[in-house]
C-alpha cells in the first residue's frame, strides 16, 4: 500500500500521536442511534412511496401532471420502467419503475433491495416508519437541548465569521483531499460545521415537520403547517427531497470518513478516542 | 488495535446482514411488530393531545374541487341485493343502529335526509399517500348516534358494509370500519349522501359513506347498511376493529 493510502487509512502515523477524546459521550451515543434511525426511515419511506409513485405540488394531487413519477409499462417483451421528472423522462427498467423481486419482474417505484420489508407491503412500512420517526424525533430533542445547554451548538457547530472567510481554501483543501491536522484536527472545520448544522438544525425538523404535515390530524390540530409547506402533496415532495438531502450528506460523509482516516475516524465516534499527529515543528 | 479492528468488521458485516435480509425476516417476528404496533398507541395519545377531540380539519373553497375525485377500494359491491337497490335509486337502503343502545334505529334514506345536514369541503387523504379535494353533504353522525341513547360501555362505533371483500369462491367477508366515541362524534364526521352535489356515484359509496376527516381514507366505510356501537371489537370479523387492520393497518389512522 503506499504511503498516501496507508496515511488515508490512519495505519501509520507520520508524526508524534497525541490521542484525544474528541466525541463526547452524548454525541457518539446521538449519532448511532441517529444512523440506526435514518437507515430505517429511508428504506420505510421509500416503501411508503412504493404505494403511489408520484409526488405532486400543492394541496392535492393532480394525477396528470405529477412532478416526478415512476412507472411500468407491459411492452409485451417485458416491463419497462420509466422515471419521469417534470418533461423529461428516462428508461430505468431494472432500477426504477420496474425491477426483479425474488426473480419476477414486478411493476414497483423503488426495488426491494433498498426498501424496508423487501416485498410491497405498505403496512409494514408505516409501522417501521412511525416507530422509527418516533426515535429519531426523541433522540434529536434530547441532543438538541443536549448541544444547547452544553454550548456545543455555538461553540462547535456554529460557523463563525472566521470559518466563513476560510470557505473557499477549505472547499479547495476538501477537494485536494487535504484534511486539517494536528490542533485544526480538534474542531470541525468550516465545510463540517455547515454540513452538521445544516443536517442537525435545518433538515432535521424540515423532514419532522413536513413529515407532520402529512398527517390528517396534525393538520387540523395545526393548519398553519399547510400554510407553510403549500398543502399536504407540497409537504409530501419535500419530505421526499429531504430523504434525499439525507442520502446525499451520508454519501459524502461516509466518503470523508474514508478518506480522512477510515479507523481513526471511527474509534472516535465508538470509544471516543481521537488521534492526531504533533510534528515537533508544528 | 487488531481485535478491535475485527470487532468493527464483524459489526460492519453484521449490519451489513440486517439491513438486506434481516428486515423482511424482523417483519415476520412477532415480538418486534408488536413492539412497532404498540407505537400506533403513543401516537394516537400524542395526536389526540395536540389536536384535542374537536379539533377541525381545514376546509378548502369550491375552486379546489377536484374535477375527477379518485375512487379506492371496492367500485361496485355488484352483488344481487346491491344491484337491485341501486336500479331503485337506493329508494328502500335502510340505515339500522343498534348495538349497545339503548334505542335501536331503522333509518331510511329520506329519513338521514330529513336530519340536520353538513356541507364540507375537505381533502381526502389515502394511505397510499395521495390527496383529492372533495365537497360532501351529509348527516352528523353525532345526533344519530344520540337519537340511539348509546349505553354507558358503548366505546366504538362500528360500520358494517355491503361490499363483500373475499375473492370469489371464498367465505364472504364484508367491508367493515370501526371509530371510537371522539372521532365518531366530532362535527365534521357526516354520513355522506352526496360528492360536488350529486347523489353519491356508486364508486365512492353509494348511497351512504361516512366521512371522518382527521383520518385516513380507509377509515371512511362506503356502502354503509349497519351501525354498531360496541365496547370492543374483538369478536368482530379478524378483531383488529376493520378490514384493513385485520390485514396489518393500524386502527388509529391520524397519520
Amino acid at each position: 500500500m503506499g504511503a498516501f493510502l496507508r496515511r488515508a487509512l490512519g495505519l501509520v502515523p507520520d508524526g508524534r500521536i497525541i490521542m484525544f477524546l474528541r466525541h463526547p459521550l452524548a454525541v457518539r451515543v446521538a449519532h448511532w442511534i441517529n444512523a440506526l434511525c435514518l437507515l430505517v426511515l429511508f428504506m420505510s419511506g421509500l416503501q411508503i412511496f412504493n404505494a403511489h409513485p408520484a409526488l405532486y405540488w400543492g394541496k392535492s394531487s393532480d394525477f396528470d401532471h405529477p412532478i416526478l413519477s415512476l412507472t411500468a409499462v407491459d411492452t409485451g417483451n417485458g416491463l419497462k420502467g420509466t422515471t419521469q421528472i417534470g418533461a423529461w423522462r428516462f428508461d430505468t427498467t431494472g432500477f426504477l419503475g420496474a425491477s426483479d423481486t425474488d426473480g419476477y419482474e414486478t411493476a414497483r417505484g423503488f426495488p426491494d433491495w433498498i426498501t424496508l420489508p423487501g416485498p410491497q407491503w405498505l403496512a409494514m412500512g408505516r409501522l417501521w416508519h412511525f416507530a422509527f420517526a418516533w426515535l429519531l424525533v426523541i433522540n434529536g430533542l434530547l441532543f438538541w437541548i443536549w448541544a444547547l445547554a452544553r454550548g456545543h451548538a455555538k461553540k462547535d457547530l456554529l460557523p463563525t465569521r472566521a470559518d466563513l472567510a476560510h470557505l473557499p481554501a477549505e472547499i479547495l483543501n476538501h477537494l485536494r483531499l487535504r484534511f486539517p491536522k494536528g490542533e485544526a484536527a480538534k474542531r470541525y472545520n468550516a465545510l463540517q460545521k455547515l454540513a452538521y448544522f445544516f443536517v442537525i438544525f435545518v433538515l432535521g425538523p424540515l423532514v419532522v415537520l413536513t413529515g407532520l404535515t402529512m398527517s390528517p390530524t396534525m393538520d387540523s390540530a395545526f393548519p398553519s403547517l399547510l400554510w407553510v409547506f403549500g398543502g399536504r402533496q407540497s409537504a409530501r415532495t419535500i419530505h421526499f427531497i429531504c430523504a434525499f438531502s439525507f442520502f446525499g450528506f451520508f454519501i459524502v460523509h461516509i466518503v470523508m470518513v474514508i478518506l480522512s482516516g477510515t479507523w481513526n475516524n471511527l474509534r472516535s465516534m465508538i470509544t471516543g478516542r481521537y488521534a492526531i499527529e504533533v510534528r515537533d515543528h508544528d | 488495535m487488531t481485535d478491535r479492528r475485527k470487532f468493527l468488521a464483524r459489526a460492519g458485516a453484521g449490519l451489513a446482514a440486517f439491513t438486506l435480509a434481516g428486515c423482511t425476516d424482523l417483519s415476520q417476528n412477532k415480538l418486534v411488530v408488536g413492539l412497532l404496533e404498540d407505537v400506533e398507541k403513543l401516537t394516537r395519545r400524542a395526536q389526540r393531545l395536540f389536536a384535542g377531540s374537536r379539533s377541525l380539519a381545514p376546509e378548502f373553497s369550491k375552486k379546489d374541487i377536484a374535477l375527477e375525485f379518485r375512487a379506492n377500494g371496492t367500485l361496485n359491491p355488484d352483488t344481487a341485493d346491491y344491484n337491485a337497490h341501486a336500479a331503485n335509486g337506493f329508494h328502500d337502503w335502510r340505515i339500522a343502529v343498534g348495538g349497545l343502545v339503548e334505542r335501536p334505529l331503522s333509518l331510511s334514506m329520506a329519513q338521514l335526509r330529513a336530519m340536520p345536514s353538513r356541507t364540507q369541503i375537505t381533502r381526502h387523504d389515502c394511505v397510499e399517500g395521495w390527496s383529492c379535494i372533495g365537497e360532501w353533504k351529509g348527516a352528523p353522525l353525532a345526533p344519530v348516534l344520540a337519537a340511539a341513547r348509546p349505553t354507558e360501555n358503548a366505546r366504538y362505533v362500528v360500520f358494517h358494509c355491503a361490499d363483500n371483500m373475499a375473492q370469489p369462491g371464498f367465505p364472504e367477508q364484508y367491508y367493515y370500519e370501526s371509530l371510537d366515541l371522539v372521532e365518531a362524534t366530532h362535527p365534521q364526521t357526516i354520513l355522506a349522501y352526496e360528492l360536488n352535489g350529486q347523489a353519491l356515484p356508486i364508486q365512492h359509496g353509494a348511497p351512504l359513506r361516512l366521512r371522518a376527516e382527521r383520518q385516513l381514507g380507509y377509515k371512511m366505510a362506503k356502502y354503509i347498511q349497519r351501525i354498531e356501537l360496541v365496547a370492543d371489537f374483538e369478536r368482530i370479523a379478524g378483531g383488529k376493529g376493520g378490514y384493513w387492520e385485520d390485514q396489518g393497518y393500524t386502527w388509529y389512522a391520524g397519520i
